[in-house]
């Protein structure tokens, strides 16, 4: 029924495109459609409205003589105030204390229970941390059960108080179990509440009161609805929460939730959940959020991505074959399984700019590599270490045990080829004139 | 911080008082934005326009009643405040999908020889295992023999929490252990109760969401499987919408329909300041009717969806 904003601001601004200057004519057109994007996108009415407003402002204040394009003057608009919007830069939590007390609320579904388990793997993992995490949630049948489930499956302690119904007093015995215990981050889930709800509302004030947490973050689904500045609201009003962790971002929603509340509570957001995998927990980068809005995909996120993955033994042993071209088809291998360990196909090619909308409905397939996994499979030990040696005959043996064609084979040959030519003159530091040449030939 | 500093001094007063309203019903909100006018202005399907959109109504939708409105504005010329109201209160109805089996009488099943199945499906988070046992204790109540699958084999303890449902409403579940095949547990529910001779089973299935391809395949065979047991089941695949969710609803809408027909949908956690208002449209669009909404945690707490009543409450204050 409706596109995704990125379409939709892609297509307003093709709009523009032939036009000369920005009139107010023109520039009203596009900000509709600017508007009716985010309202798609669940951005609050009121903030998408103040929103394109001010777009709209700073346009026609421009001088419309010296913008050379305004297509492309509107694409920067809008993405240095949305950019604005979302804060500036990422921002951390707060893992000081000792131990460091994190206090996790929430709507019921949200994903807290998930949330914590995410953020416990991800402080033991990656930060060195010795979390206990704390079951608060003493109302919805087996929610203790599911945090302790998660516990286990990252070998992290789940506190617990079977019976006792006083979440306040769970939370505060948990804190002095993890001081007895020697753990620097306790991690406190509590139950699911409605904004509304008066006396779950005082529940969990009383244990912030009780705990005095470090950090409070505020958990909301990214498809939620206009509704989400109300609770937003009322949780901050109640918690003064330090940020926002907005979950299930792997749907297809746009998460205007996201910009709602940025703007509503003034509160950084801090984590977004990518998955129902534990691994699923990226930290939050506002100005990416914008740009991945806007179509020009999240670059940045994909470098990183790439080099948590990229070994560095690994890379510098492929460096020096590179150098002495001596790349070959295990070398290619490795590489194809790198990309693999770097997650989801479809997730990685979103983040390339102009690819997010080509392959909107495309079904990547995460076995995309088979057909070459084959291909190579099938060569001898000494084939894969000296691709010249792979003469007509050889390749017609590897198309029949890959079960694909001696066209196949030649394609992937070519492709590989090409790879190494042009890896040759990464690895030697060569400027590359024209970063298509390699491809062309 | 520029223009949105700007928007946090000046505009944030407007916005509190904005999010105040939203606290109010539906109609009070629009009685207000006619006090003191004798007729529907410009300023008036303005305020109805922000009505609608901060209820989730969503752009086409609200686009739609407006026009009606407006048509309506245009043929007969004069249009006060009580006719305004009952003019909203035809056309929502009316975008809304009548649900006749429910409207009859609540509870009750259509007469058949086999086990009325019903399919619960929806994203992540929405409250399926909780309708579950809602539903469960309302048929229950309504002297009818349940069963319950615990095909959530995927959750870290959904089953846990289905068999604290299934314990306090008192019906048997049915299950096998954490990560087990959905579809097996679905077949064995269906035919335990098949045999047992039970009036309804409910299949709990994982939350997914809806732009998982894989995920999605493993409903439809879940569907298939239980139609080796019952070849008409699932008489009903309960799709659950989250009251607060926004326009993503539509897309949920969409692919669950496409994966497994649904049939009827529920709208849960409507105790909040969420309106549900995206139903209207899904309701206009894809002619499912609302069946069930969920207004709070305990077991009585679901109610059939009766959209006159629904309706009606919009314009309490």
């Amino acid at each position: 029924m409706f596109e995704n904003l990125s379409d939709r601001l892609e297509r307003s601004f093709k709009l523009l495109k032939g036009q000369g200057k920005i009139t107010e004519i023109n520039v009203a057109e596009t900000l509709k459609d600017v508007r009716r994007a985010m309202l798609d996108a669940d951005v609050n009415f009121k903030i998408a409205k103040t929103f394109t407003d001010n777009v709209k402002e700073k346009a026609l204040g421009q001088n419309v003589l010296s913008a050379v394009k305004p297509g492309q003057m509107m694409v920067k608009l809008v993405h240095d105030e949305l950019a604005e919007l979302m804060g500036s830069e990422a921002t951390d939590i707060n893992i000081k204390g000792s131990p460091a007390v994190l206090l996790v609320a929430g709507l019921q579904g949200s994903g807290k229970t998930t949330f914590s388990g995410k953020l416990a793997r991800l402080l033991k993992q990656k930060r060195g941390k010795n979390p206990l995490l704390v079951a608060g949630d003493v109302y919805r049948p087996a929610a203790i059960e599911q945090l302790k489930v998660l516990g286990e499956q990252i070998d992290t302690p789940v506190y617990t108080e079977e019976g006792n119904k006083n979440p306040v007093a769970i939370a505060k015995a948990a804190i002095k179990h993890a001081r007895q215990a020697g753990h620097d981050m306790v991690i406190v889930d509590t139950a699911g509440r409605l904004a509304v709800d008066e006396e779950m509302m005082n529940e969990i004030a009383s244990i912030k009161k009780a705990i005095n947490p470090d950090e409070i973050l505020f958990v909301v689904d990214s498809m939620t609805g206009q509704d989400a500045v109300n609770t937003a609201k009322e949780f901050n009003d109640r918690l003064d929460f330090d940020g926002v962790v907005l979950t299930k971002l792997d749907g297809d929603t746009r998460g205007g939730a996201a910009l709602s509340i940025r703007t509503v509570v003034d509160k950084p957001i801090k984590f977004v959940g990518t998955g129902e995998k534990l691994d699923a927990l990226d930290v939050f980068h506002p100005n990416r959020m914008a740009d991945r809005i806007l179509g020009m995909g999240d670059v940045v996120s994909l470098v990183e991505k790439a080099q948590e993955q990229f070994d560095e033994v690994e890379a510098k042993k492929l460096q020096k074959k590179l150098a002495r071209n001596q790349f070959n088809f295990n070398d290619f291998l490795k590489q194809i399984n790198q990309v693999k360990k770097m997650g989801n196909l479809k997730d990685l090619a979103g983040m390339i700019p102009g690819m997010g909308k080509a392959i909107k409905d495309v079904d990547i397939d995460d076995d995309a590599f088979k057909h070459v996994e084959a291909i190579i499979f099938s060569m001898t030990p000494a084939e894969r270490e000296d691709p010249s040696l792979l003469s007509g005959t050889r390749r017609k043996r590897i198309a029949n045990g890959s079960g694909t064609t001696v066209q196949e084979v030649n394609r992937l040959l070519k492709q590989f080829t090409e790879t190494r030519k042009m890896m040759k003159m990464v690895a030697q530091g060569k400027r590359i004139g024209n970063p298509q040449q390699g491809f062309r030939n | 911080m520029g223009i949105f500093g700007n928007f946090n001094s000046k505009k944030k007063e407007n916005l509190d008082k904005g999010l105040k309203k939203t606290k109010e019903s539906f109609f009070g909100k629009l009685s207000r934005a006619v006090v003191g006018k004798s007729k529907v202005d410009d300023d008036v399907l303005d305020e109805l326009e922000e009505v609608l959109i901060t209820s989730d109504v969503g752009v086409d939708t609200t686009i739609k009643i407006i026009e009606r409105i407006e048509e309506r504005v245009a043929r007969d010329k004069y249009m006060g405040v009580e006719e305004l109201n009952s003019i909203l209160k035809e056309e929502i109805a009316g975008l809304l999908e009548e649900n006749n089996s429910a409207d009859v009488s609540d509870f009750d099943l259509p007469p058949s020889d086999d086990p009325y199945v019903i399919m619960v499906v929806g994203v992540n988070g929405v409250g399926k295992t909780t309708t579950i046992g809602k539903l469960a204790y309302q048929f229950k109540q309504a002297g009818k023999k349940v069963v319950i699958g615990a095909a959530d084999t995927f959750r870290a303890a959904a089953i846990d929490q289905l068999e604290i449902w299934a314990q306090r409403v008192d019906v048997p579940l049915v299950k096998q252990k954490m990560g087990s095949d959905p579809a097996s547990v679905a077949y064995d529910t269906v035919s335990s109760a098949k045999s047992s001779g039970a009036d309804v089973v409910i299949i709990d299935t994982a939350g997914r969401l809806h732009n998982k391809v894989n995920l999605m395949n493993e409903l439809s065979k879940i569907k298939r499987v239980m139609q080796k047991v019952i070849p008409v089941a699932p008489q009903e695949v309960l799709l659950i919408l989250d009251g607060s969710t926004g326009q993503n609803a539509f897309e949920q809408a969409k692919q669950f329909t496409k994966a497994t027909e649904v049939t009827a949908l529920a709208l849960t956690k409507l105790d909040g300041t969420a309106k549900g208002g995206v139903v209207l449209g899904i309701s206009d669009q894809f002619k499912i009717p609302v069946k069930y909404i969920g207004i709070g945690e305990k077991m009585e707490d679901l109610q059939i969806f009766r959209r006159r009543e629904f309706v009606e409450t919009f314009f309490e204050k």
